[in-house]
């Protein structure tokens, strides 16, 4: 096997997610592809450290997010009550003074409907 | 700071405000990978978010065997994914095969660096420049190490799929240790 046929192999060859008899052999003889394998497993330890690297979002980026999530979740819970499902979900959730006003009216006009069917 | 499972089993019982604390600690983290799939702070952040809201909907599937933190990765990916997907109709033209151009976010600081730093910094640069394709896979498995099934499974690829796009990327990647050292502080300023 030509050194440049193996090295084309190495980033698959480096995690063992390629099990080229061949190619290992060669590695293995090769000062010139061991080198080159060298970088990978160097590549691959910087690649690991990138994890904690962490990228320093905008200092208002946390506080939109959960406001965002809040205002997600409360109207999705208003969803849940227009279509009669998930009650308990959306009993969960409390959020603001308004939405637990309008949660509690679908809720009580569900359940006039619901006696209104049963008699 | 609350410990994690325990904010975790509270959340799966419907406490919010422990979900929120939930959020605020793994935020950076969360919005790092992010950021790193997306390549741009906007959509990081609207991934983040996406991210958060289908982890609160499915946090009553969470199994406590499991790392919180991968699970989260998890559900970023996916998030990302489908994200990169409706931007992607959304352009007129497909920016997978030409790259975006990377965006200097760092506050380079040459003399200070140590030869480990700036390695750092010259592949984080390197990853951004990478087609987004190959750059979701190689940040999963190589960055947060994902397994190729599991990132097939979220990117929605499969793990053939997965697999040539890891090596492609990492091909692509190793180059970036063999920039002379003059290059090095500009390493944002050329694209793929
Ligand atoms: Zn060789």
């Amino acid at each position: 096997m030509l050194c440049e046929q193996v090295q084309e192999l190495l980033p698959s060859l480096i995690d063992g997610d390629e099990h080229n008899v061949e190619a290992l052999a060669h590695v293995e003889t090769c000062l010139q592809c061991q080198a080159e394998a060298a970088r990978y497993r160097k590549l691959l330890r910087a690649m690991t450290m990138l994890r904690t690297r962490y990228l320093a979002p905008n200092p208002s980026a946390l506080a939109q997010t959960l406001a965002g999530l809040e205002s997600e979740l409360e109207r999705s819970a208003v969803r849940a009550v227009l279509s009669g499902k998930r009650l308990a979900y959306a009993g969960a959730i409390g959020g603001t003074v308004a939405t637990a006003a309008t949660v509690a009216a679908f809720v009580a006009r569900n359940r006039k409907r619901g006696l209104k069917l049963a008699g | 700071m609350v410990d994690e499972r325990e904010l975790v089993e509270a959340a799966q019982r419907g406490d919010r405000p422990a979900f929120e604390e939930l959020v605020r600690q793994t935020f950076s983290d969360t919005y790092t990978l992010a950021y790193r799939l997306t390549g741009n702070e906007e959509d990081a952040r609207d991934v983040a978010q996406e991210a958060y809201l289908r982890a609160w909907k499915g946090i009553g599937k969470f199994r406590g065997d499991a790392q919180f933190s991968t699970w989260m990765y998890r559900i970023t990916a996916n998030a990302a994914a489908t994200f990169t997907k409706k931007r992607k109709r959304q352009r007129t033209e497909s920016i997978d095969d030409i790259g975006e151009p990377a965006e200097s976010r760092y506050d380079y600081q040459p003399a200070a660096m140590s030869e480990a730093a700036d390695l750092l910094d010259r592949l984080s640069v390197a990853v951004d420049e990478l087609p987004p394709k190959l750059r979701q896979v190689v940040v999963l498995r190589d960055v947060y190490g994902l397994g190729h099934e599991a990132i097939a499974q979220e990117l929605d690829i499969t793990e053939t799929a997965a697999k040539v796009r890891l090596h492609r990327a990492r091909h692509k990647l190793r180059e970036v240790l063999d920039l002379p050292g003059e290059q090095r502080s500009g390493a944002s300023a050329h694209a793929v």
